[in-house]
């Protein structure tokens, strides 16, 4: 397990154990956190999983592959951090990680 | 119970309606009946990578099994419901148990159309819609099995792309004259073939099967031509009919799915539907539609939470789907029936990466995207706000896509 922080656009703060090997998005989407929609289920098609890792751990959690970059460049309020949360695994080293969800993923 | 909502089925609209409800503040009870043994879990990979034998069988969980119980929302796998009695406002199970209501919701989706030919239930003919039905194919396979899928669709071409990466000898009947015959350009049916074919899959059009052949187990298809396919494995993707029976049976209106408005409610005002088994108005197509989608039984789902609870959420939204085969990620933005032309951005008949926009009049209707993600984002915003492009400007490369808006 490792801990990850999910911020909403409104503030609201989650503190959630997500399982090593699963996605950032899984572990919102299994502890109901509004923010994510995934409508694909996690087969980065849809990006309505948008998110924006916290700078400092933005290299730890590596770069986008370039279907990932294409749609992020097209989702709503893009920033130099923003990640599709499918595409991230979560691994020991992850532990803390912080990202902030965006007002709307459309 | 004086307060509980019952959900009938137990896939993805279910699995979003039960939560939702606990979001939009239903303080009573939620009971999730679902007639398959597992909790709700993912179809899209089923026909894809678990297919394959890429994914392990938890990771399917839409999400895992305690967090409903932690959100006190009780699942009822592996039971089915035989009726529903309105004026008592209660579920009758198949073994006959009453279970009272405050309010219903009808998720009960779709099931596979069978194929009515001799042979059909030989051993060894199999349909693709649940785990189970997977597991069941997972089982048979063997290196170098041939493989016939009856139907040149989404879920057959999907099939054969997994099946064939898994070293299955695949080839695929179509009766149409192309594949995805119904829902696609000719254009890109033309890719699709052709993609199959470079990767080892042999897809045959015009093909009508006439009769399965077997003595315990299938050995082999036939058409009506007297054209005979061998098989070790048959499957049969030739698409799926609502289950509107729960809802016929009790006197809800039922026409091409279960009659819903714009919130999910059908003429009984304590009955909700969502998901697959819906006919539902869109204003924004200004029509009717039945949809056969993931994303589109979520929206429902969560209409019909709101209205559950007192609240109005209009479902309306632009469709969207999408396929991957091999290396092809197909996403599709909005429904092209009714265009009166294709335009390409990029080339079909060679590479792995094109557009095809669909048109009438001037109003974009469609794009099918294959390999091409930034256009499809593009595409669906063009379609929510309702924005024209030139079709010179959609066809030309040099623009960057983003400018269309």
């Amino acid at each position: 397990m490792s801990i990850v922080h999910y911020i909403e656009a409104d503030g609201a703060e989650y503190e959630v154990d997500v399982p090593v090997g699963n996605t950032v998005m899984q572990g919102a989407v299994d502890n109901m956190i509004d923010g994510i929609l995934a409508e694909c289920g996690g087969s980065c098609s849809c990006a309505t999983c948008h998110c924006y890792v916290d700078e400092a751990w933005y290299d730890k959690v590596g770069e986008p592959g370039s279907a990932e970059q294409a749609m992020l460049e097209m989702v709503l309020e893009p920033e130099p951090t923003s990640r599709l949360s499918c595409q991230i695994q979560v691994t020991d080293e992850l532990d803390g990680l912080v990202v902030r969800l965006p007002k709307s993923q459309y | 119970m004086a307060d509980r909502v019952i959900i009938v089925g137990g896939g993805h609209a279910a699995a979003q309606l039960a939560p939702s409800l606990r979001q939009e503040g239903w303080q009573g009870s939620i009971l999730v009946i679902g007639d398959e043994s597992e909790a709700p879990y993912q179809r899209p990979p089923l026909s894809k990578e678990y297919l394959m034998g890429g994914r392990d069988r938890a990771s399917l969980l839409i999400r895992p099994a305690e967090m409903y119980a932690r959100h006190g929302i009780d699942l009822m796998p592996g039971h089915r419901v035989a009726a529903i009695e309105r004026d008592m406002r209660q579920v009758v199970m198949a073994d006959g148990t009453r279970l009272d209501y405050c309010k219903l919701a009808l998720c009960t989706g779709a099931r596979v159309r069978h194929l009515r030919v001799p042979g059909a239930e030989l051993s060894g003919v199999h349909y693709l819609r649940s785990l189970q039905d997977v597991d069941g194919i997972r089982a048979k396979l063997q290196p170098g099995s041939r493989v016939v899928i009856v139907g040149g669709g989404y879920i057959g071409l999907e099939a054969a792309a997994a099946l064939c990466k898994s070293g299955a000898e695949v080839t695929v009947l179509e009766v149409q004259s192309r594949v995805l015959a119904r829902v696609t350009a000719p254009e890109v049916s033309a890719f699709y073939q052709r993609v199959h074919g470079e990767e080892g899959v042999r897809i045959l059009t015009g093909w009508s099967v006439a009769r399965i052949e077997g003595q315990s187990a299938v050995s082999a298809v036939v058409g009506e031509d007297g054209r005979r396919e061998p098989a070790d494995l048959v499957i049969v993707g030739i698409g799926v009919l609502p289950n509107v029976e729960l809802a016929e049976q009790c006197g809800l209106k039922v026409d091409n799915g279960v009659w819903v408005d714009e919130f999910a409610k059908t003429d009984d005002p304590d009955i909700y539907a969502a998901g697959d088994c819906v006919n539902y108005p869109s204003s924004l197509l200004g029509r009717r539609l039945r949809l056969e989608s993931v994303p589109g039984a979520v929206e429902q789902a969560k209409s019909a939470a709101a209205s559950i609870c007192g609240k109005q959420r209009s479902c309306d939204f632009y469709p969207w789907f999408w396929s991957d085969q091999y290396d092809l990620k197909l996403q599709i933005a909005g429904l092209s029936d009714g265009y009166d032309r294709v335009v390409l951005r990029g080339d079909a008949s060679s590479g792995r990466s094109f557009v095809a926009w669909y048109l009438r009049g001037d109003r974009l209707l469609a794009a099918d995207c294959i390999n091409r993600p930034k256009e499809f984002m593009v595409a669906k915003q063009l379609l929510a706000g309702g924005v024209s492009v030139l079709e010179e400007r959609l066809m030309d490369e040099s623009i960057d896509p983003k400018m269309f808006l």
